[in-house]
């Protein structure tokens, strides 16, 4: 088991935190992952605002090294995309977050720059009709 | 309103694009494909219709606002125009909301990790560590073979031509498997309906 840093995506927030690579596992102190991630472990299991997911049958999530972070997206049904050998990983949102908010019709909320750097959210717009055009260059 | 997002790697690959059309509206840029996510977004150009609520009356479409594309596409874009001024002029929403739900094509748990594979490679790549980044970018594209913004648009970081042989590859790749894409709307000045869609 090694002490080391790792850099973690949630979605698009970058965290740096300590964890602990046990083989190909990284675990997360219940600080780091409050940091990175914002669940926290409680002894009803992972938290977030309201939340709570239970462990049941999961126990092995947490160990004295920490809370295995894949276990963790499984657990939440996060895609979690890992390179253990640059010690960085992603996880995306779930499959059914982003369908629930798109079935909702509630056009989803974002904030992008433009070439000068100026940010622009959807909801500035607010009362007037908008048609959402996605390019690319390629 | 229009508001246009550049799904590019970089503000220098949509300046040109940009400075060209000197448009009024907001011109963003999303390097991170972050709208790809929220909104399930595979290929490009896609349009989506949002009203004054900012509630989505018309789901991911491909559209076109002039002929550039109509000869490659098969797609005109005047029916597309004479519906957006009907539902700007004329407030004529295009669609109810059950036919708006019937063209939604929802995320899978596949193409979400598709995505964190993808935001995975594009970090490594931005920290200089392309080797680590290219496995990743590969995995991506294993995941969601058909996700433009994701392998067509991955071409360009990791120095692929987007025109070239790996585009082509994927392109007819594509055509073999029926094109999978969104599910096409019926632009019909009378009321739309999915079940009196024609096969065309």
């Amino acid at each position: 088991m090694a002490q080391v840093r790792v850099t973690l995506i949630d979605e698009t927030r970058e965290s740096e935190v300590p964890a602990t690579l046990d083989h190909d596992r990284i675990r997360l102190s219940a600080d780091a992952l409050r940091t990175a991630l914002g669940w926290e472990l409680k002894p009803q299991g992972l938290c977030k605002d309201e939340r709570c997911v239970p462990l049941s049958g999961r126990k092995d999530l947490v160990t004295d090294g920490g809370v295995d972070l894949v276990g963790v997206a499984e657990l939440l049904s996060r895609p979690l995309a890992l390179d253990l050998a640059e010690r960085v990983a992603c996880i995306g949102a779930s499959a059914a977050e982003r369908s629930a908010q798109l079935a909702s019709l509630q056009a989803p909320e974002f904030t992008l720059p433009d070439l000068n750097g100026t940010r622009h959210s959807l909801s500035d717009y607010r009362g007037k009709k908008v048609l959402l055009v996605a390019y690319a260059s390629w | 309103m229009v508001i246009t997002v550049a799904l590019d790697k970089g503000p220098d690959d949509a300046r040109p694009f940009i400075e060209a059309a000197a448009p009024t509206h907001p011109s963003l840029i999303d390097t991170d494909h972050s709208l790809a996510d929220l909104y399930r977004i595979i290929n490009v150009p896609t349009v989506v219709w949002i009203d004054e609520q900012g509630r989505i009356v018309r789901p991911n479409d491909a559209a076109f606002g002039s002929d550039m594309f109509k000869e490659l596409t098969g797609i005109d874009p005047l029916p597309h125009l004479n519906a957006l001024r009907q539902w700007v002029k004329e407030n004529k929403a295009p669609l109810g909301d059950q036919d708006v739900h019937h063209f939604q094509v929802l995320p899978t748990a596949e193409e979400q990790l598709a995505r964190a594979e993808f935001t995975l490679a594009w970090h490594l790549h931005q920290h200089g560590k392309n080797e680590a980044a290219e496995r990743h970018f590969v995995r991506a594209g294993e995941l969601a073979p058909h996700d433009f913004t994701i392998r067509r648009g991955s071409m360009p970081i990791r120095g692929i031509d987007p025109m070239g042989p790996a585009f082509a590859e994927m392109y007819s790749d594509w055509v073999q498997r029926g094109r999978p894409y969104y599910k096409p709307i019926p632009i019909d000045s009378s009321s739309p309906s999915p079940s009196g869609r024609g096969s065309g």
